[in-house]
């Protein structure tokens, strides 16, 4: 079969019964896409297809011939054929907000975000919100999470960001003091 | 990890071709829709058809149109995600839109269809379960044993309706659309259910179901779809209440119903919905009273089981509240109704 992953179209050998996650991971040695509870619960799994997050673990790979997938792998390079510079910038706000403990539910936490700000430049709160509502993070580091998308959105509003956590926790503590 | 097991994948791309497909393949075959609710009970092992025949390519089961009457005709393979987006269908029918709209997570709901949602294998806590889980426990009556682990000596499956889109159908009236080798044939959607937990719709082998009819519903019609669940996204219904109310000249309500699912094998109508709300004005205390009555019926007639997840008694207890939340959001124009 063909599948155009992250712009490039790849000719791969799988049988029928192998899921769009289990080509893009043991055949192309994609992994960042991630196998969690391989029934459609968490969304670690999710990739873009046609530009719309999908749980990778439910799509039988050869239903997805003729798709545009987009991985965590392809968000960085396609960022920057698009005249983009450095990451992608849903990638550097996780990375500034420490958006993640474990990482596990990273990538595709990142692509639901991506394809919410892709539709949605401006999203509310409760779109943000609605948009992860498929994505778990087991290690409930949700705020961070949420903070890093509205970090994106109001640098596009040209307003204050978020604080990040540390920098609250250090709010009013003088040099020194422990 | 949870692997597939074999099938051989056929991808039809016309109507005429998945019927001949499935006559060809009998009993061997399985229809996939969106793929959210087969491939994981493939997954575990609960259906090992040689043959998977995928809808996804069939045009002809796309999309949602209105007929002359007034009749909205949604495709079996519309997406739920279009369905709870649909300005048609939130204008028609808002308590399918609200329904939708919670059914699962957003990636699910664009995978997902109307059909499939319909179609939905009724749900337990003891069977929806990996092929390993339920050989540990020496399996149940709706797969592989001879035991009910849900009612202690039961011979019946008590497995629940668990679609959210069902019920609320149920309210409106729905009509389906079934296409099998022997031709097209049409059921309204009260007819189609069975109170058995193992098959619990009267689809034979080999049938397809091609669309959903809605009638037309009145200017003053309201609707609303409350959903109890552990979480505020994802989970299947611990209950689902959907509702509707048909008002006419001077806020009076002219037809109610009341249909609740996640409870047993098949949704369930509170029968005397109808007669009590008709004639009672929105916003009075005889509109209240008769809610207030409906909540306390609903809960004597609905018995929780140990079937889905959670705490029963919370379950049952949680009845008239959804019952009452969710005729006051209707009455409101509101709705969805839900805890998180």
């Amino acid at each position: 079969m063909h599948l155009k992953v992250n712009g490039d179209v790849h000719d791969v050998d799988a049988p029928d019964h192998w899921t769009l996650l289990e080509v893009l991971r043991y055949r192309l040695g994609l992994t960042g896409s991630k196998q969690g509870c391989d029934k459609g619960d968490c969304g670690a799994c999710t990739v873009l297809v046609d530009g719309e997050p999908m749980i990778s673990c439910l799509i039988l790979a050869r239903e997805a011939e003729g798709r545009e997938i987009v991985t965590i792998e392809g968000l960085w390079p396609l960022h920057l054929a698009r005249g983009g510079e450095g990451p992608d910038p849903v990638q550097d706000a996780f990375d500034r907000y420490g958006a993640l403990q474990c990482g596990f539910c990273q990538s595709g936490m990142i692509l639901s975000a991506r394809a919410l700000l892709d539709r949605t430049p401006s999203p509310t709160d409760e779109e943000i919100a609605r948009a992860l509502s498929g994505n778990l993070c087991r290690c409930t580091g949700y705020t961070q999470i949420l903070q890093a998308v509205q970090s994106i959105v109001a640098r596009a509003r040209g307003v204050e960001p978020p604080r990040r956590s540390w920098e609250a926790a250090n709010v009013g503590r003088q040099a020194g003091e422990r | 990890m949870l692997r597939l097991p074999r099938f051989e994948l056929r991808q039809p791309t016309s109507l005429g071709e998945a019927v001949t497909l499935l006559r060809e393949e009998g009993a061997g075959a399985m229809v996939m829709a969106g793929g959210t609710d087969l491939l994981p009970n493939m997954k575990h092992e609960l259906f090992t058809p040689r043959v998977v025949v995928s809808l996804g390519r069939v045009p002809e089961l796309r999309g949602i149109t209105r007929d002359p009457d007034g009749t909205l005709v949604v495709g079996a393979m519309a997406r739920i995600a279009e369905i709870a987006s649909s300005e048609s269908v939130r204008k028609q029918a808002p308590a399918l839109a609200q329904a939708a709209g919670l059914v699962a997570g957003p990636q699910l709901r664009r995978a997902g269809t109307i059909g499939g949602n319909v179609l939905l294998d009724t749900r337990c806590q003891y069977y929806n379960q990996s092929y390993f889980w339920r050989s540990a426990l020496g399996f149940c009556l709706k797969k592989d044993g001879v035991v009910c682990h849900v009612v202690a000596g039961g011979s019946r499956c008590v497995a629940a309706a668990s679609a959210d889109c069902a019920p609320a159908l149920m309210t409106l009236g729905a009509v389906l659309e079934i296409v099998g080798a022997n031709g097209h044939r049409t059921v309204a959607i009260d007819e189609f259910w069975l109170g058995d937990g193992i098959v619990n719709r009267r689809l034979a082998v080999g049938e397809i179901l091609v669309a959903i009819r809605i009638p037309p519903t009145p200017p003053g019609h309201r609707g609303a779809y409350g959903k109890l669940r552990e979480r505020g996204s994802i989970d299947f219904p611990l209950l689902g209440v959907a509702c509707r109310l048909d008002v006419g000249d001077g806020d009076r309500v002219e037809h109610g119903d009341l249909v609740l699912t996640a409870l047993a094998a098949r949704p369930k109508r509170i029968p005397q919905a109808a007669s009590r709300l008709v004639s009672t004005r929105l916003g009075t205390e005889e509109f209240r009273a008769a809610i207030d009555e409906l909540g306390a019926l609903a809960h004597r007639q609905c018995h929780t089981l140990a079937n889905v997840p959670g705490d029963q008694e919370w379950r049952r207890e949680m009845i008239p509240v959804y019952v009452r939340r969710t005729l006051q959001a209707a009455a409101a124009g509101n709705g969805p109704v839900h805890h998180v």
